[in-house]
Order: C-alpha cells, then sequence, then structure tokens
C-alpha cells in the first residue's frame, strides 16, 4: 500500500503538482484562467521549450550542452543582421542560423566525441567562445531597424514583416510559436518512441560501451544528438529576434538556465527518470505557470527565481530519492 | 575441535540465521561457526548464500533472525564498524572499493586511526608511518609504505588490505575470493600469509571456487546451496567430488550436458593476430559446430583478444579470416556485419543495458530488420523479443522489465539472446557464466550447445576450467597472450589446464 502510494507520487506526482498550482492561481485570480492568459503563458514558454528540446536530445545521449543559450544569443542577433543590415530574403534569414545551430554542434561533437574532451567541460568553453563571437559581430549594439552605426550612417534594413509574424503571428487564434512548439514537442516525442533513430540515441546514452559492443555506431549518433541541440538552440534565436523585433544581445544567457531547469524537472514527470520531450514540455509549463502567476500576484520578480530554484529542487529531490532506492 | 569447551571459547558461531530480500529467502536458518587458529572455508555456487552470510557477519546486511556469538557470548552485528569492534575483518573481492587510490600504503593500512573519532585531530606522521612499516616487516610484506596506493598492483593492493586487518586487530578475518585476481606465486604467498594468521589465533574464513587451494590450506569445509547448510566437514575426511556433489546437488556429468555437433568446415582462421602485450601471437581455427574454449588464468590475455576478433579494439598484426573471407573489421558494428559476434565478460557495463528494457535490449542489434523508412515496428518488435523470451526460458515479469532487474544468469540469456537472429556465424562468448547462478548455468550452456547444432562456431573464453572439460571441443590454453596447447575433448585433467595456463612451458611436454 506504502510502496503502491510511493510509486503512484512518484509517477503522477508533477502533474498534480502542475494541477495545483494552477488551482492556486486561479482561485487568487480570476483572468488567471482565461483563454489569453493561457496562451500568453504558452507563447512565454515556447522559445525556452525549443532550447529545451535541444538539451533534452545532447542529455538523452548521457551528453550535456552548455553551449545552447550562447547558440541563441548568436542566432537571434545574426537573423536580425540578415534582415537589417544585409536585406536578405526570408529564407536565407531562416537558413544562415540554422547552419550556425549545426556548425555549433559540430564544433561541440569535434571536441567531445573526437577530441574527448568531457561535455561539461566542452561546451563551458564553446559556451564562452559563441557568447564573445556574437557580441564582437554587434560590437556590443542591439540590432533595430534602420539602426545607427558608430560612423553615423543608418542601416539600410528593416526587420521583414513575414519574419516577425513567425514570433507574433497567429493561425487560427493561437499564437504561432505555440503551434511551432507544439509540433516540435510531439515530432521529437514521437521521433524517441518509434524510430530507430531516436531508440538508438536513448541506448547510447544509457550505455555508451554497450551499445558500441551491439553495433551501434556510437559516435556518429553522438555527433548527431549535439548538431540537433545546435539546431534547437538557433530555432530558439530565430523565434527570439522574430518575437521582440531585433536582436538583442545576450538574448540567450538566461534561457540556458531556464531551458535546463525545465528539462530536469521533467525528470520527474511520468516518473520518468531520464530526459525526456514529454517531460520538458511540462517541466517549461509549469515555469511558465509560476512566473505568469506570480507576476499576477505582485511577487516581486527577483524573488520568483526563489520559487523557481525551489521547484527545481523537489522534482530532482523526487527524481533522485526514487533512482537511490531502486538501483539497478 | 569437537568438545563444546572450544567451540564456546575462542570461536565465533553465527545459529539459526534468516535473511530474505523482498520476501525472496537467501538464507534459510544457517549455522556456521569458526574457530580461533582455523582456516575454514565457505563453498558453495554462485546464489548459495556465502556473500549474504558473510555480508551479515561483516554488518554490511543485517539478519531477520538468528543469533551470532563470540567466545559464547552475544554480540550485536548492526554496522561495519560494529563489526570491527567485534574483531571481524573483511577482505572483499573487490580491493578497490575499500582502498582510498589518493593516499599511501601506510595511510591505507593505519586508516582507522584517521577515520576513527576522538584522540588528537593532529596526525602523527612519524608514528603512523612507523606503526604501519612495523606490521608490514611483521608479515613479511615487500611493500613501500610511502608508495601510493594507486600505482600497487592488485596483488600488492590485497596485502595492503591483509595488512590493514592486522593493524585493526582482528580475530576473525573473511577472506572473499582473494585467490581470483592473483597469479599462482602470489596466490602461494597469500597462503603463508594465511597459515601465519592461523599461527597467530585469528580465525579465518576463507572463500574460494578452486578446489585444490581449499583442500591445501584449510582445516575445515563449510558447503552452502539454496540459501542452507549442507555440511560443515574436517578437510580430511572430505574429497573433492563429496564437495562439487553437495555443492551441486548433483554430480559433474549432469552440470555440463555436452553437445556433440556435427564438426564442418573451418570457419574462423586467425592468424598471428598481435596488439600490445595482452595478446602477443595468437593463431586459432574454428569449424562449424564446433566449440572450442579458450581458458586461461585472469590476465592472460583472453579479454582482449576477444575485443580484437571483434573489432571492438585494433589489432597491430596478424590476419583473421571467416568463411575463408578476410575480415577487417575496425569497430564492432563491421565485425557483426561479417558476421561475428561477442557476449562481452562485464555484462552489465557491456553486454546488456540494465537501465533499458528486456525487449529493447534484445532487439537492439536487430533494429535495422525490424524498422522501415525509420520507423520501428511495435509489433514485430515484440515478436522478435517474446519469442527469444520464450526460447530462451528468461525469466523475467514481462517484456518490459527494466533487464538489470533479472538475476544474473537471465541478464546473460539476454545478453546472448539479442544475438541469436542476427545470422551470425561465430560466436564469442566471454566468461558467459560469470556471477550466474547454477540453474541459468545449465540453461546457457544448452544455448550453446543449441548454436553449436545449427552449425554456428563458438569461441568460449574462460577461466573456469571446469566449463572448458565439460563442454568444448577443443580447449585451447592461453599464457601470457600467447596460445600454449591444444587439447581434445576428453584429454586434458583439471590440473593440467592449471599447470599450463600458470606455468606456461611449453618445452616441458
Amino acid at each position: 500500500m506504502k510502496h503502491q502510494l510511493a510509486q503512484f507520487s512518484y509517477r503522477y506526482g508533477a502533474l498534480i503538482f502542475i494541477g495545483l498550482v494552477l488551482i492556486f492561481f486561479s482561485v487568487y485570480n480570476t483572468h488567471f484562467l482565461t483563454y489569453n492568459n493561457i496562451t500568453d503563458i504558452l507563447r512565454s514558454i515556447s522559445i525556452v521549450t525549443f532550447v529545451a528540446i535541444g538539451i533534452t536530445i545532447s542529455l538523452t545521449v548521457d551528453g550535456f550542452d552548455l553551449s545552447a543559450g550562447s547558440t541563441v544569443s548568436l542566432t537571434t542577433v545574426v537573423s536580425a543582421a540578415m534582415m537589417v543590415w544585409y536585406q536578405m530574403p526570408l529564407i536565407v534569414v531562416i537558413i544562415v542560423p540554422i547552419i550556425l545551430g549545426i556548425l555549433v554542434g559540430l564544433l561541440n561533437s569535434l571536441l567531445i566525441v573526437k577530441i574527448r574532451i568531457p561535455d561539461l567541460l566542452a561546451t563551458l568553453a564553446v559556451m564562452y567562445i559563441i557568447s564573445g563571437i556574437h557580441r564582437t559581430y554587434t560590437k556590443g549594439y542591439a540590432i533595430y531597424n534602420n539602426m545607427q552605426f558608430q560612423d553615423g550612417t543608418k542601416a539600410p534594413g528593416t526587420m521583414l514583416d513575414s519574419f516577425l509574424w513567425i514570433g507574433q503571428g497567429r493561425l487560427l487564434g493561437i499564437p504561432f510559436p505555440v503551434i511551432l512548439m507544439i509540433l516540435a514537442v510531439i515530432g521529437m516525442h514521437l521521433f524517441f518512441k518509434y524510430t530507430r533513430g531516436g531508440r538508438q540515441m536513448i541506448m547510447t546514452g544509457s550505455n555508451e560501451e554497450a551499445a558500441r559492443l551491439s553495433g551501434l555506431r556510437v559516435n556518429r549518433i553522438r555527433t548527431l544528438a549535439y548538431v540537433a541541440s545546435g539546431i534547437f538552440a538557433a530555432i530558439g534565436g530565430i523565434l527570439f529576434a522574430a518575437r521582440v523585433g531585433s536582436g538583442q544581445v545576450d538574448a540567450g544567457s538566461s534561457m540556458q538556465m531556464d531551458a535546463l531547469a525545465a528539462v530536469f524537472v521533467g525528470y520527474s514527470v511520468f516518473g520518468a527518470g531520464r530526459p525526456n520531450v514529454i517531460g520538458t514540455f511540462f517541466g517549461a509549463v509549469l515555469m511558465g505557470i509560476l512566473v505568469n502567476g506570480m507576476t499576477m500576484l505582485n511577487v516581486q520578480y527577483y524573488a520568483t527565481d526563489i520559487i523557481k530554484g525551489a521547484v527545481l529542487v523537489l522534482a530532482l529531490a523526487v527524481t533522485f530519492v526514487h533512482r537511490a532506492r531502486q538501483k539497478v | 575441535m569437537s568438545n563444546s569447551a572450544a567451540s564456546t571459547r575462542g570461536s565465533l558461531q553465527m545459529t539459526g540465521i534468516f535473511k530474505s530480500f523482498a520476501n525472496v529467502p537467501a538464507l534459510q536458518d544457517v549455522a556456521f561457526q569458526v574457530n580461533s587458529g582455523e582456516i575454514h572455508a565457505l563453498l558453495g555456487a554462485n546464489g548459495a548464500g556465502k556473500s549474504t552470510l558473510m555480508k551479515i557477519l561483516s554488518g554490511a546486511y543485517s539478519a531477520d533472525q538468528g543469533s551470532i556469538t563470540i567466545d559464547g557470548q552475544p554480540v550485536v552485528i548492526d554496522s561495519p564498524a560494529a563489526a570491527k569492534r567485534a574483531g571481524i575483518q573483511c577482505v572483499y573481492q573487490e580491493v578497490d572499493t575499500s582502498l582510498i587510490p589518493q593516499l599511501s600504503v601506510a595511510e591505507n593500512i593505519v586508516l582507522h586511526r584517521i577515520t576513527a573519532s576522538g584522540g588528537s585531530p593532529i596526525l602523527n606522521w612519524k608514528s603512523l608511518y612507523s606503526e604501519a612499516e612495523d606490521i608490514l616487516k611483521r608479515l613479511g610484506f615487500a611493500i613501500d609504505a610511502r608508495k601510493q596506493v594507486s600505482e600497487l598492483s592488485l596483488a600488492e593492493k590485497q596485502l595492503v588490505l591483509i595488512a590493514r586487518v592486522m593493524a585493526e586487530k582482528a580475530r576473525f578475518v573473511i577472506l572473499d575470493e582473494p585467490t581470483a585476481p592473483l597469479s599462482i606465486e602470489e596466490a602461494e604467498r597469500l597462503f603463508t600469509i594465511m597459515q601465519e594468521l592461523k599461527a597467530q589465533g585469528i580465525g579465518v574464513i576463507f572463500i574460494s571456487h578452486r578446489l585444490p587451494e581449499i583442500f591445501r590450506v584449510c582445516d575445515r569445509i563449510t558447503v552452502m546451496r539454496d540459501g542452507k547448510r549442507v555440511s560443515t566437514l574436517p578437510t580430511p575426511e572430505t574429497n573433492a567430488s563429496e564437495v562439487v556433489h553437495s555443492m551441486l546437488g548433483r554430480a559433474f556429468e549432469e552440470e555440463y550436458p555436452k553437445v556433440f555437433a556435427e564438426i564442418g568446415e573451418p570457419l574462423l582462421t586467425v592468424s598471428h593476430l598481435a596488439a600490445g602485450r595482452h595478446v602477443q601471437d595468437v593463431s586459432l581455427e574454428v569449424c562449424s559446430g564446433e566449440i572450442v574454449a579458450v581458458v586461461g588464468l585472469v590476465g592472460a590475455g583472453k579479454t582482449e583478444l576477444s575485443k580484437l576478433l571483434f573489432g571492438a579494439e585494433a589489432a597491430e598484426r596478424g590476419t583473421i579470416e571467416l568463411n575463408g573471407k578476410r575480415v577487417r573489421a575496425r569497430t564492432p558494428q563491421q565485425a557483426i556485419k561479417a558476421g561475428i559476434v561477442l557476449v562481452p565478460e562485464e555484462r552489465r557495463k557491456e553486454g546488456i543495458l540494465v537501465k533499458e528494457s528486456v525487449l529493447h535490449n534484445l532487439s537492439l542489434p536487430m533494429l535495422q530488420k525490424i524498422t522501415s523508412l525509420g520507423i520501428i515496428s511495435g509489433r514485430s518488435e515484440r515478436k522478435h523479443g517474446d519469442g527469444l523470451i520464450g526460447a530462451l526460458g528468461i525469466k523475467t515479469a514481462s517484456d518490459r522489465q527494466l533487464t538489470g532487474y533479472l538475476s544474473g544468469g537471465n541478464q546473460q540469456k539476454v545478453a546472448i539472446g539479442k544475438w541469436m537472429e542476427t545470422n551470425a556465424d561465430l560466436y564469442i562468448l566471454d566468461e558467459p557464466t560469470k556471477g550466474v547462478d547454477i540453474g541459468a548455468k545449465r540453461d546457457i550452456f544448452k544455448v550453446i550447445g543449441g548454436l553449436a547444432q545449427q552449425g554456428k562456431g563458438i569461441l568460449y573464453l574462460t577461466c573456469e576450467f571446469e566449463e572448458a572439460l565439460g563442454l568444448a571441443d577443443r580447449i585451447l590454453v592461453m599464457c601470457d597472450g600467447r596460445i600454449i596447447k591444444s587439447f581434445a575433448y576428453g584429454a586434458a585433467s583439471h590440473q593440467d589446464l592449471l599447470y599450463y595456463a600458470s606455468a606456461g612451458r611449453e618445452e616441458l611436454v
């Protein structure tokens, strides 16, 4: 009985907690559970969710990606620069950041898979390099419509309307980034559950040596995971630029940690105990709800981090206490 | 020894010990007694309960029922610290778990002075080193007390642990398979030390699988089977075949159901294969339907050989041919494609994925076959997996069970089973019965026999000579990276194999 209760709370505790938080906020503020507010929450988490999916993939192969946040920063300013500085068409504006994401992923896997630097350290170094590049590239200034350069001349271009729609538009009343996010979550969930590539990534992360001795090409699989992580971070960067309508410097630095928090909260969803895309999504949702609800309750902005941290501790405690008991 | 005075004075007694794990009884009404100044062997197949019993004695587990007395006085052993206070010390087989590699030999020997609470908080290095050196000298160990433990060999590490036991003034010492990783000379030295401990009035409990050494050094032998004590006899009153019979509950021949398959054309031909120190020059041949055992002591190079053949490590010289075609596998993936598969020694680390389900483990090498357009067909995966679970008799609650929760034998069946439908020609099995209980062992032997009957070639690497003698059509003895002797089925004895595996002197033939 006691055992069953523990099992139940381990599996559904995270979802029940999200439900309780929802009830709490909707009791205290009647505006909380409205359609507009819910879409607001989802839109606010959509970018972080993309970054978090990328990190989930790298964690799935038992890696780590600290460079995702800086990749967001880089791709945000580059996509803005493509329009404002070079007046490129939409397709280029989207393709170039994604190529950059792939390159970051390849750089990470070169360091981790080939040179065999531990993932945490390699991506830490890459994080510094990428954020240095993006600040050097922009000389530390945000990129906005017809911005003024230091020599007094003006930038030729403006942000494309079609581009801005990606971040601000609605389809059937649903914000477009939310639609993209839901598609990405479902798509990646199906990828991990039903495809050979997904299964191979999970197996590689579960035990690389056993996977290798079973005939998997583990180096290739890990490389692909880091590249995927880079691509998802790049999509996050594009969405960010489209959402705010400019290329903000250091846009992604806070996102790295928020995304990580979402991923680790996700470990506890459905008692997965491992990185999983659905969990990551609910982790991001929980964080979004908390920030939104506390803002409505006029909790001081800085204090929300205390709550976020506490929730993360709670989720991790549930996961790791369980793991310690069920030592395989 | 048989009077009651000896059994209470200077003796440690365990009576009526019961222990269960998750309602599965591991020990049932076990009694065990060891005297001061005695070397007492504790024998049993894997899963017989001897390690559980010793873990209770050393405080790692607590018994559900039963009592422990020393010199007739009841003692409560509820933690490793309590066991040490009672004078019971254990040298575990995995020496590295008990040593701190960054510290010196001396610090490791007198570790209790560093970890103990009370006393001066400042370490007196001079007395610490002199105490450790005294103990080393008394035991006659030639180890530099100032050397860092991480630089020591496995045998030396074990000596450090024995020295620690002396430093902590043990009255009863448990040696858990201490000779398994040792060379013959090192083992000899250990036996001398054991005699010395005995002479000092220490009661030694000796766990080993090697019968010859048990009969040489032990005063009494206790045999356990299925969580119960079967017998305790003075060594002169019993013999090896009787002991084996009580360990297994049946005779040797029943243990190894030898299959004579039709031996066909040469399948695998290895010539002058070499890589590093461990594989110096290996040539061998395996025919279809043939079970070839490669026996050797730990460190002979068997595992390295298996990794070379499987492409998991790179060969420096030599050629490998399968079905007359040259195999140049530089990754396991290429070897599998060529038709060579490996069941590796380190089952939990290399053979299976403990955190994944039985089903996913079984389908791992088969993913290509059960996917179309990159999508895994759940139906064929289940059909394939459940078929193997049935065919191999894998005991699991469901195919979704995490493989790590299965018993060692069933994990091994998964590790072998995943290759069964890959159309491999050559199966390399590296110590496939390590940590496998006796029932599952026979199942595994049957599976191997079945593979031979299908015309597969089997290369069976083991340091369990009995298995090689019981199963193989041909036995190759490996020593220091070379194959030095070959025996046909029935042509070799245990002693022959041990002789060649340890001495490795070809010219004495």
